[in-house]
């Protein structure tokens, strides 16, 4: 793209933010499905959820975790920009955001085992 | 957006924000030691609170993620106009539906 | 020796390579006009007041938009001694290094960036005081001397033509803040909307590239709360 300026923070924390939302938009449907399979008995949700307990899906729950966390974070700090006439160092801001989905991430991921 | 659309998101996130909050700690503390089908609905059989809270949560979803997904297929995919919007509105409905479906299910299972 | 790349918009355009010497104190417009002077005469490029007051000479340079006559070689250059000046992002290219700013204008109007004493005469003088908030909000954007450095920065305008872009937007934040405008009403409906202020998603790429040290980010957010605001007294 002609002229494109370097990456800055703030492009980054929207992409993640906006990486993270398209995430999490294509996950609620199947969530709110498997949930649901508890209308066939508590079995049927539980031989879902044991399904749930090898390596790639508890890595990829995380990583959902973790975008949910992240979302949210960056979320906040538009509102704070928004409404509350928040002025910040974008690249403290940012992290910070990044630093609580990870801590989001692996205490989900420490405890889930 | 629209500055209704605008309006409506920035208010379903805040609604988001505390739910978001709630639902990530439950997740982290009730994932301890493996969770069963039987410990969820320990926490949402006849339980009120559970189906307030979590209604009220499906709803703010229901308009949050449609209208934040407009932004992203007006600005990535050039997709704009009425078609657009009727597949959005369409979107609001399937997970509004599945949501509630969800949440209900797992109240009087 | 510099290695300078400069963009021809001849044809389908291209990069046209130049070497040029050191020069103790070089700015990118000494570079850029020696190029013009002693090597291709044929190349078309802006400036006006060479001290930093106008903003005609904004240009990309390494891929960052600035006033060429601000930016100092030695800031700007790579550690292989490579230069490449490209014309501003997100407007026609008119030809080589200059673009058109018409399309920026249009935008300023369509988000009514000017003043509009409204109906009736005012029996007396304004009194803007200083330290109140709409005037301080308003000489935080006042400045802008419509360089359009923000909007060739901005990745919503590049993304979406119809976006009316930080210095309009800010320009509009400088006026909703002017108490003697009568036109607010009409103002905010101009800047919300769906290529409106609501667009901005805060990239900030606006704020940290303004030589004047605007922030039409804040300005920006400023609009919407202005929106949502009149958005819902208007529903009572």
């Amino acid at each position: 793209m002609r002229g494109r300026p370097h990456t800055q923070p703030g492009f980054i924390a929207a992409l993640l933010h906006r990486l993270s939302g398209l995430a999490l938009a294509v996950f609620v449907p199947f969530h709110f499905l498997a949930l649901a399979t508890v209308l066939n008995g508590a079995d049927a949700l539980d031989s879902f959820l044991s399904l749930a307990a090898t390596p790639l899906v508890r890595l990829s729950e995380t990583g959902l975790v973790a975008a949910l966390a992240l979302h949210m974070a960056l979320g906040l700090r538009v509102l704070a920009i928004e409404f509350l006439g928040v002025r910040e160092q974008t690249i403290t801001a940012v992290s910070a955001c990044i630093g609580v989905a990870v801590a989001f991430g692996v205490s989900f991921l420490l405890n889930a085992g | 957006m629209t500055a209704l659309l605008f309006v409506v998101q920035r208010a379903s996130a805040v609604v988001l924000a505390l739910a978001v909050v709630v639902h990530l700690a439950t997740i982290v503390y009730a994932v301890r030691g493996g969770l069963t089908a039987g410990e969820i609905l320990e926490r949402t059989q006849g339980n009120v609170a559970y189906l307030a809270f979590y209604g009220v949560f499906v709803v703010a979803v229901a308009v949050h993620a449609p209208i934040g997904l407009r932004n992203v297929l007006r600005e990535w995919l050039g997709w704009k106009g009425r078609a657009c919007d009727g597949a959005l509105v369409l979107f609001a409905f399937v997970l509004f539906a599945l949501g509630l479906r969800a949440v209900t299910a797992l109240y009087l299972a | 020796m510099l290695h300078v790349e400069v963009w021809r918009s001849a044809d389908r355009g291209r990069f046209q390579p130049f070497a040029v010497p050191r020069r103790p104190n070089q700015t990118v417009l000494d570079v850029v006009t020696e190029i013009q002077r002693d090597h291709d005469p044929t190349l078309s490029y802006r400036f006006a007041c060479r001290v930093g007051m106008c903003g005609s000479c904004a240009m990309v340079v390494n891929g960052r938009p600035r006033w060429t006559c601000r930016t100092r070689v030695v800031d700007a250059v790579t550690t292989d001694g490579k230069l490449r000046l490209e014309p501003l992002r997100n407007l026609t290219v008119v030809k080589d290094l200059a673009v058109d700013m018409v399309a920026f204008f249009d935008k300023w109007m369509r988000a009514r960036g000017f003043f509009e004493p409204g109906a009736a005469i005012p029996e007396d003088f304004a009194v803007v005081r200083p330290e109140s908030e709409e005037r301080r909000a308003a000489d935080e954007g006042i400045e802008c001397i419509g360089c359009g450095i923000c909007y060739s920065a901005c990745d919503v305008v590049a993304w979406d033509e119809a976006y009316l872009g930080p210095a309009a937007l800010n320009r509009a934040w400088t006026l909703v803040n002017d108490i003697r405008d009568g036109a607010q009403g009409e103002r905010l409906d101009a800047v919300a909307g769906d290529s409106g202020c609501h667009a901005c998603h805060t990239h900030m790429s606006c704020t940290t590239y303004c030589p004047k040290a605007i922030a039409p980010t804040y300005s920006i957010a400023g609009l919407k709360r202005a929106v949502v605001r009149r958005a819902v007294r208007r529903s009572r």
